[in-house]
């Protein structure tokens, strides 16, 4: 996917005066995040859950090599092919050769954010393969020609009305059709789909390495279709999506699904392990795993950065954090939005161009807090930050901003030394009389009219450092 | 809550309430004093580091650390009216000398001895009968600040501390859990993020129909007060240092 994450601050801007748009996002305080919230309480030893399932998370990153190993080989003994692809362009041309192979026309697609790195949809289109998204807001997103504005529900930016006028445009259904109207005839359409299609692609949620077997967690059931129905499946799955044994995913699905919508299982929970064994009824004739890198080893080889491989993209950070509630998902610039995002999208595109979106965060913690492997997000952003000032990613484009450089380099000086910080305290209350007004300060000039724009600046008085002395007497 | 009631502690007055605040300073002296604990303060302190190292000048913040770890070094109980300086000496100091072992191991000492005041007063004297009450009839919300909340994990000591006031019960406001947008040096790189993030706060805050809001941060309560301000909003913001000094006989 081509990157935008150079305009990240306008675009959050403009998402920030949509008043419709914020509305839906202000909904994911009390809906996805507080059903979150319940269901990890109702939950018996939660916190040892994510303890154990964060355990397992480092140990099989740690070892990524011999997981993968193991998983490739129990994917082909169960008669499974399976693709590692450095790139997305490299799983793009893996998945288009299978499809040339098996004469495909037709492709129905689970929800997979990996396809969306790859830009799948588009380069199906351009070898005349018609591709069809089946989970519902996915749909919506594919008709209005759009990118997901979140993992778990990628058409939450849309109103209702714009819902009824995509589907009216592409399926013909009246403008005033109710809900259950419109999700109708989104169903026969889909059912179709599913029934002509030569090739099912879906994403992965997990991938447990001892049996080999593709694990998928969806709502709405298209995701069993889109394995079980086509004669070719095809699985892409970034490389950090292994789990060790089928005895951890009890502990990934109770975290994933209650983190993820806060239910306590989702409808479906779909296990495929190799294409339709002989003695099977349903199932297709061939089962292909492509395994996709796309930078993930940049992570990979850095300590600071490792742990945001952990990550099982349920959602919660993004429900949980008050910038994405503000920026929306669209704002980030690429696949990943939100907290997670805004370390991953800058590691697997380019890091100074998206130098934005790690200083996008007041470092509250929230997405730490909703974590259900208790990634520690704002260590990375502050890990990012330090990166970009000290130019490590491009030197070329070394400082930020050699203002902000100079600035910090002032600040540095005066307060090493008590004394300094006296004088320039002095100073400053000297400076600081002019721009009172009725005892407050409502305007300074640029760069604190971004403070004041909003709020009242507080005034410099006589420090305590100075006051404690009169206290000791 | 340690056997040994400490009988002086050193104070980390922190660079906000130095220059802008001093009150809270001064109404921090005069609770630890009027609970029969001496404070101490060195005069040479400035400043933690945290505004450099959270914008990602890490190197322009590692000498204000070091400054910190020599002035505190035989410090047994060192006290600080704000959740986000003690993370920043507690949390991520560590972050910031992972390459240096020597730094680390005093980084690793220090840590255990620093305090932020809700959890000095609550976890370490256990005030649970303080001699006080609501002398001025304040109706109070309590804005949880972020640092103290996920950095320290401390969620319930300030709201205790307020609740044994008699004649003081907390009205909590919706979502006090959540970020004000301040985030340091955020709140000017993206105002209008921050200034939404600000917004919902100040709105909570006139839904509760509290006349004042307690915190353990000068710098949320800077943020939070400036925005009512601008918008004449006649709520006071108050630290949890000044609502006990007032109340505490």
């Amino acid at each position: 996917m081509t990157s935008t994450t150079k305009n990240f601050k306008s675009a959050a801007k403009t998402v920030i005066k949509d008043t419709e748009v914020q509305s839906h996002l202000k909904g994911l305080y009390s809906g996805f995040n507080m059903a979150r919230i319940h269901e990890a309480e109702a939950t018996p030893n939660w916190e040892d859950l994510q303890n154990r399932a964060q355990a397992i998370k480092f140990h099989t990153i740690e070892n990524l090599d011999y997981y993968l190993d193991m998983a490739a080989t129990n994917v082909e003994k169960a008669g499974g092919q399976v693709y590692f692809a450095k790139d997305a362009a490299a799983a793009s041309e893996y998945v288009l050769k299978v499809a040339k192979e098996n004469g495909v026309r037709t492709v129905i697609k689970g929800k997979s954010m990996i396809s969306e790195e790859m830009e799948l949809n588009q380069q199906l289109a351009e070898k005349e393969i018609e591709a069809i998204e089946t989970d519902l807001g996915e749909y919506l997103i594919q008709l209005a020609g759009q990118t997901p504005y979140h993992i778990i529900v990628p058409a939450i930016h849309m109103s209702r009305g714009e819902v009824a006028e995509i589907l009216s445009d592409n399926l013909g259904t009246p403008k005033d059709a109710t809900i259950e109207e419109m999700a109708g005839a989104a169903r026969d359409e889909l059912r179709d789909k599913f029934v002509q299609a030569d090739m099912g692609i879906t994403g992965a949620n997990f991938l447990v390495a001892e049996t080999g077997t593709l694990t998928l967690v969806t709502n709405e059931g298209n995701g069993r279709m889109s394995t079980s129905m086509p004669k070719t499946h095809i699985a892409i799955m970034g490389m950090e999506k292994i789990v060790p044994s089928m005895e951890d995913m009890g502990i990934f699905l109770r975290l994933l699904i209650r983190s993820a919508t806060g239910q306590r299982i989702s409808s479906y929970v779909t296990q495929v392990t190799g294409p339709r064994a002989s003695e099977e009824e349903d199932g297709p004739d061939e089962f292909h795993l492509v395994i996709v890198d796309n930078g993930r080893t940049k992570m990979l080889a850095d300590p600071n950065l490792r742990e945001a491989l952990n990550c099982i993209r349920c959602g919660a950070c993004l429900n949980a954090c008050p910038v994405y509630r503000k920026v929306g998902g669209h704002s980030y610039g690429w696949v990943y939005s939100g907290p997670i995002g805004a370390i991953v999208s800058p590691v697997l595109t380019n890091v100074p161009d998206a130098k934005d979106l790690p200083y996008a965060s007041s470092l509250c913690g929230a997405c730490k807090e909703a974590c259900p492997v208790k990634i520690n997000i704002p260590r990375m952003l502050l890990y990012l930050r330090n990166e970009l000032t000290e130019g490590n990613y491009d030197p070329t484009r070394k400082k930020s901003s050699i203002g902000e450089l100079v600035a910090f380099k002032g600040w540095g000086l005066i307060v090493k030394d008590p004394v300094f910080m006296r004088i320039a305290n002095w100073l400053g209350r000297l400076g600081q009389w002019p721009l009172v007004r009725a005892g407050q300060l409502r305007n300074l000039p640029p760069p604190l009219s971004a403070w004041t724009r909003y709020r009242t600046f507080p005034r410099l008085v006589k420090p305590f450092r100075d006051r404690w002395k009169s206290n000791e007497q | 809550m340690s056997n040994v009631t400490p009988d002086r502690v050193s104070l980390f007055v922190t660079c906000v309430v130095d220059q802008f605040y001093p009150e809270v300073g001064e109404s921090t002296v005069a609770i630890l004093r009027k609970l029969g604990i001496d404070v101490e303060f060195i005069q040479s302190q400035t400043c933690c580091g945290q505004p450099a190292f959270n914008t990602g000048y890490w190197k322009e913040a590692r000498p204000l650390a070091l400054k910190f770890l020599d002035e505190y070094r035989e410090k047994p109980y060192i006290v600080m009216p704000s959740g986000s300086c003690a993370s920043m000496v507690k949390v991520f100091y560590e972050e910031l000398f992972q390459n240096d072992a020597e730094t680390l191991r005093r980084v690793h000492d220090i840590g255990p001895k620093v305090y932020e005041l809700s959890e000095f007063l609550a976890d370490v004297i256990g005030v649970n009968n303080l001699p006080a009450s609501n002398k001025s009839g304040r109706k109070v919300t309590y804005h949880e600040a972020c640092h103290l909340r996920r950095e320290l994990g401390a969620v319930t000591q300030a709201r205790s501390l307020i609740n044994t006031v008699p004649g003081m019960d907390i009205v909590e406001m919706e979502q006090a859990e959540v970020c004000c947008g301040f985030g340091g040096t955020f709140a000017v790189k993206y105002p209008e993020i921050s200034g939404a993030m600000l917004q919902d706060k100040i709105d909570n805050i006139r839904d509760s129909e509290a006349d004042t809001v307690v915190a353990c941060d000068s710098t949320c309560l800077m943020h939070i007060a400036g925005g009512l301000e601008k918008q004449n909003v006649p709520v006071e913001c108050v630290h949890l240092a000044q609502l006990l000094d007032e109340a505490i006989e």
